[in-house]
């Protein structure tokens, strides 16, 4: 228990240094992408981006929001919303409180008020450690109330995702999350709302096929994996192998369904550039 | 109620001999005229959709198509659609908001189509897209899932202000199987999965997911269609009445709140309700 506890600790210490840049880790990261071990600290420098090729690898929601928002304004939305087990899955309920234990967070997505360059927005953030950022009931109502509070507060919303889709636990609840999210983001956007979409690596399944796809603009970091199938659903299916690049964000962008490509270390200069351009919300 | 098992209703709800969207048209509606492509690269056969008079109203309908034989279970490719076929959906219910007309989905599908091409053309986007757009229409909706409703496939036609499922029809988040070889990486387990993943149409209502259930004749609905078509067009003709008291941004504002509640006051972690 009590190495639970300074383990813990360790890793709160370890999240503050990080966010304060003043890692002094001397242990090296092996990228999941290429293979090619690198310091922590020169990952640490480049935002969790391999040094080496460029692979941006996932990171969590308060990370990412912390080298996105301004300092000092981050202000978390609806923090005591708790996943629910409404189909008395085997073993899930114990899934979640390890994974709340591992994590620091009650599911899969962080809501947030947050600026970007003084520029007010509402600010949701899917994480993938959760259960690879699985939409539940708990990660479609945030997403939903997010949308919600950010239509009331005529506020612009940003939702960064990262998702393998559905959550299987949650059964059709699961599903049903896609039809209460589009229509929330739906309500919003014909309210006059500007909400920004951001693909992270890998979003697929139905976050993909609901709210992520419907952003008035569409970004994605680099090299993210972006679907409804999944590749190896795909490859199953067809009975081929899929080419390179297949899915990924470059490749969106060629057919036509990205507006940009956003390196990690650009988020700020872009959001704040759209977030200007759209002052007031989208409103007149 | 419950005869069969929930490993037997899957198998039941697939049943080639069932009643499909084709049938349905057929014997329940009169003038229906087909409409086909999205307008924008192509046409889907398996979503099949037009407009129709139900009971001298013009209605919209629009449901997966699964096909009756070989030849036409491959032109369909087994009811499961691609962008083109969402987006052809797209169209009619535009079109059906725009003219004041019903619109009445029946949803039959394993599931949208995993392929290279529907990737390519934006598979997500296109059930996103029809999520949305379904969300917010200003006219009657009505949805019926005769037979298999398999994922975001099926809910893309399903965002109603009713939904309805004939009594062994199923309703879920993925085919068992996917979610067997998901959860527990081993797809032979799917019997198990039918147990555990509540894909009824009497757990579905229990769980708040469907407004109604329809009852089959004896055996199911592939032994006596006509008595599933009498159901199914009484339950419309009821379901119609009850949606034409509301006004436009009511049905909306009505279908909103519905989809917005599911998933919320859920009942309690390793209970259920009656």
């Amino acid at each position: 228990m009590n190495q639970t506890f300074s383990r813990r600790r360790d890793r709160l210490l370890t999240y503050q240094a990080m966010r304060e840049g003043k890692i002094t880790s001397s242990r090296r990261t092996r990228c999941s992408a290429c293979g090619e071990e690198s310091p922590q600290l020169e990952w640490d420098r480049n935002f969790q981006v391999c040094p080496r090729c460029g692979f941006h690898a996932p990171v969590g929601a308060y990370y990412r929001l912390s080298n996105i928002l301004d300092p000092g304004s981050f202000q978390e939305l609806e923090d005591k919303l708790s996943p629910a087990d409404p189909l008395a899955f085997p073993g899930y309920p114990a899934k979640l409180s390890e994974l709340e234990q591992s994590t620091g967070l009650k599911d899969a997505a962080v809501a947030a008020l947050g600026r970007v360059d003084g520029h007010k927005a509402v600010f949701a953030v899917l994480d993938s450690r959760f259960l690879m950022g699985s939409m539940g009931t708990a990660v479609g109502e945030k997403i939903t109330r997010a949308a919600e509070y950010a239509g009331k507060k005529k506020l612009p919303l940003v939702i960064f995702s990262a998702s393998g889709g559905a959550r299987m636990q949650e059964g059709i609840f699961s599903l049903m999350q896609m039809a209460k999210t589009a229509a929330a983001v739906q309500r919003f956007q014909s309210g006059g709302g500007l909400y920004i979409s951001c693909f992270t690596h890998p979003t697929t399944g139905g976050v993909t096929a609901s709210f992520a796809s419907l952003g008035d603009i569409m970004l994605s970091e680099p090299g993210a994996l972006i679907g409804f199938a999944g590749p190896r659903v795909i490859e199953q299916t067809i009975k081929e192998q899929l080419p390179e690049g297949f899915q990924r964000a470059e490749y969106l962008l060629d057919h036509g369904f990205l507006d940009r490509i956003v390196l990690r270390n650009e988020w700020r200069a872009v959001l704040s550039q759209l977030l200007a351009l759209h002052e007031k919300g989208g409103r007149p | 109620m419950s005869r069969y098992t929930p490993e037997e209703k899957v198998k039941i709800a697939r049943d080639p001999g069932r009643p499909g969207t084709s049938d349905f048209i057929a014997a329940l509606f009169i003038d229906f005229f087909e409409q086909r492509g999205d307008r924008l690269c192509g046409e889907d056969p398996s979503i099949l959709g037009g407009i129709a008079r139900f009971h001298g109203r013009p209605v919209t309908v629009i449901g997966h198509r699964k096909g009756k034989d070989l030849e036409e279970n491959l032109r369909c490719n087994f009811g499961m659609p691609s962008p083109e076929g969402y987006r052809k959906a797209q169209r009619l219910m535009r079109q059906a908001e725009k003219f004041g007309r019903p619109v009445i989905t029946f949803v039959d599908t394993p599931g949208a189509y995993p392929g290279k091409e529907a990737e390519e053309r934006g598979q997500g986007e296109a059930i996103a897209q029809t999520l949305a757009l379904m969300s917010a229409l200003e006219v009657p909706t009505i949805a019926i899932v005769t037979g298999e409703g398999g994922s975001g496939g099926a809910l893309a036609l399903a965002v109603a202000n009713r939904v309805l499922m004939l009594e062994h029809a199923v309703y879920s988040v993925l085919s068992p199987e996917g979610f067997a070889s998901i959860l527990w990486k081993d797809a032979s387990r799917a019997g198990e999965a039918c147990g555990v993943m509540k894909l009824t149409a009497q757990d579905l209502r229990r769980g708040g997911i469907v407004q109604g259930v329809l009852r089959e004749p004896e055996e199911g609905a592939h032994t006596n269609w006509e008595a599933a078509f009498r159901t199914v067009d009484a339950a419309l003709t009821h379901e119609l009445a009850a949606l034409d008291k509301l006004k436009g941004p009511a049905l909306a504002r009505q279908r909103y709140e519905m989809f917005r509640a599911m998933g919320q006051g859920l009942p309690p972690a390793g209970r259920e309700e009656p």
